[in-house]
């Protein structure tokens, strides 16, 4: 059933005369809110009256316009006056005298640019010095953990090794076909000009054991394991299951990180070279398209190959696990306060994760270069 | 004697197969502040999820103004919906927004009110429960207490005719306690606000309770009704008299 509207009437030209309508609640308030603003805006308007003869019914929203128009009119120098309302809702209205809404008191004030650069500087700086820390203590705790064997939480240690390892098999194999798919693929057109074709399987060869396997491996595992690392923990400390574990005396790197980080050493070397060896079916694949049998391909790729790059390969592997399991337990440990804080805690471990992964290759490359690898 | 706003008809809830509610009735009147009560574990939370349709019971309906919340869907659902309000144990503000966010989003999904008064009625009811001038904090940085009356604000948004409180003084200082105690009495007196709240906190109940029921884990149903002054001191249930009295139970 519609609802009677506000009724708005002007009896001499300084006077607007408003009459509630018999509904003034969250579903009326709207409209009659506009209109009364509406008519309000008139500059020779002196006096206000509202008649509150028909009101049957008055919400919060009800009594926020009468709030409104009584301090609205005051802001503008117009006479106010409310007539007939029933002594019922008298109270609602008297909850909310002129000036009983003090203004806003300021949140936390948003630093300024200058500021935010400091802090930004500071931040990596902290940052920096907390990764430093936690890398030296990780891998004191790793150590003396492998000296005592017994202390390591095996069955956690196992069990992620087959969340991060073994469940990511099928990602791993499919992202490691299509990089020796596409990497061939793109470089056969090139090479085919210079009639060398069959350099395409020396350089998935290289590149994959090398540089690729690894890296992807790497880049998966972050944005599958570091996150979850990151989420994991995080969601711990929000819970305060770390303050209970400190109160224990049990220490949080010892029991979450040390087997999430042996896991990963463990399984991001195996992982690289099975993303080393889909890749080379990926670019097996492409050479059979081009015409070349099978044994020409294995033959050329074992060509290629020297002893050391598999095994290099493998040790990049193994530093990047490390990394990434680092970092994703590292801010998961750092993670703060609130709904959004474990959000926060797992984008940083990816972002972090994949810059570390990329630095530590670069460190990689110019060593190797060195030693003559 | 006022109408029943709610009519809880045999209803039997629970998980998994295992009942934890066993063929419940009773009826909440409108206007008055009434209690679900009992001790831990014994579905006092489950009841009040399945009284605002959050949960489905096994079996039996709950009336909410004479609308059925266990069988309605769509826009029969949501008309139901639109007259209740709930705050979670946690307070569940949203922590990106701020107070006056947070008490404008159901103003600015449900209503067709202009921004300037979803402000106001925003600010009012930041008020109504002693929280003016922290429009523009987040829940971050506000105390608990703040939180938990911050979270009545939000329920209140829309001017429901029920308000439904999980364990608002849980976690509160006993000053802090109080003045949310008042804050209900006032909104019941003054807004006519029927409230079902869950509680397990003595003083409070004694402080705000018009009528209260209690449950039972070991019978899985109501063993008490009434008034919590009358039940303290003339309830035929032993266990009913010793939770009201704080005595321990050494069976």
């Amino acid at each position: 059933m519609p609802s009677t509207p506000l009724r708005i009437d002007s009896p001499d030209p300084g006077t607007l005369h408003l009459s509630l309508p018999p509904r003034l609640d969250i579903a009326t308030t709207g409209d009659a809110w506009r209109r009364a603003s509406a008519a309000l805006d008139r500059p020779d308007i002196r006096t206000l009256r509202v008649a509150a003869t028909d009101l049957e019914n008055i919400d919060g929203a009800g009594i926020g316009l009468l709030v409104h128009l009584r301090d609205l009119s005051q802001a503008r120098g117009i006479a106010f006056e409310l007539a007939a309302l029933p002594g019922r809702f008298q109270p609602l209205l008297d909850a909310f005298p002129p000036g009983s809404l003090p203004p806003p008191l300021k949140s936390a004030e948003p630093p300024g640019f200058l500021e935010q650069i400091g802090r930004s500087g500071a931040g990596l700086g902290r940052d920096l010095r907390d990764l430093l820390g936690f890398t030296g203590e990780l891998a004191t705790a790793i150590g003396r953990s492998l000296l005592h064997p017994r202390e390591i939480r095996w069955s956690e240690t196992w069990s992620t090794v087959e969340r991060a390892g073994v469940n990511a098999f099928p990602i791993i194999a499919l992202v490691g076909f299509l990089i020796g798919f596409i990497l061939a693929f793109q470089s056969a057109v090139p090479m085919q000009q210079f009639g060398a074709e069959i350099f395409v399987a020396d350089l998935v060869a290289l590149s994959l054991l090398r540089e690729l396997g690894p890296l992807m491996t790497a880049i998966v595992l972050a944005g599958r394991s570091g996150s979850a690392f990151a989420a994991e923990i995080g969601t711990m400390k929000v819970k305060e299951e770390l303050d209970a574990l400190n109160t224990m005396g049990i220490r949080p790197l010892r029991f979450l990180v040390v087997p999430r980080a042996l896991a990963a050493i463990i399984v991001t070397p195996i992982l690289a070279a099975f993303t080393s060896f889909f890749g080379l079916i990926g670019g097996l694949v492409v050479m059979l398209s081009l015409g070349f049998p099978l044994v020409t391909y294995v033959n050329q790729v074992r060509g290629a190959l020297s002893p050391e790059d598999f095994p290099s390969g493998l040790a990049k592997a193994l530093v990047f696990g490390l990394l990434v399991a680092g970092i994703g337990c590292l801010r998961g440990l750092q993670t703060g306060t609130g709904a959004s804080a474990v959000g926060e805690s797992t984008t940083r471990a990816v972002v972090a994760g994949i810059l570390l992964i990329i630095l530590s290759d670069g460190l990689f490359s110019v060593v190797f270069y060195s030693l003559g690898i | 004697m006022p109408s029943p706003l709610i009519r809880v008809e045999h209803l039997t809830a629970g998980w998994n197969g295992r009942v934890i509610l066993d063929d419940l009735s009773f009826e909440v009147f409108e206007g008055e502040v009434f209690v679900i009560l009992g001790g831990s574990g014994c579905g006092k939370s489950t009841l009040l999820k399945q009284m605002i349709g959050l949960y489905t019971p096994m079996s039996g309906h709950v009336r909410i103004d004479g609308d059925d919340i266990v069988t309605a869907r769509g826009a029969d659902r949501l008309r139901i919906l639109r007259k209740i309000g709930v705050t979670y144990q946690s307070g569940a503000l949203f922590g990106s927004m701020t107070l006056l966010e947070n008490i404008g989003l159901p103003l600015r999904e449900f209503t067709d009110l202009p921004e300037e008064a979803r402000i106001l009625v925003g600010r009012m009811k930041l008020k109504l429960v002693g929280l003016a001038g922290y429009e523009n904090h987040f829940p971050s940085e506000i105390s608990g207490g703040m939180q938990k009356r911050a979270a009545i604000a939000r329920a209140m948004a829309l001017d429901p005719r029920i308000l439904f409180l999980d364990e608002p003084s849980a976690g509160l200082d006993p000053v802090t306690s109080a003045g949310l105690d008042a804050l209900i009495r006032q909104l019941a007196e003054t807004l006519g606000v029927t409230f079902v709240i869950v509680t397990h906190e003595l003083p409070s109940i004694f402080a705000i309770a018009d009528r209260v029921i209690m449950l039972d884990a070991r019978t899985r149903t109501i063993v008490a009704t009434g008034p919590p002054a009358e039940l303290r001191d003339r309830a035929e249930d032993p266990w009913v008299r010793r939770f009201f009295n704080r005595e321990a139970d050494n069976g």
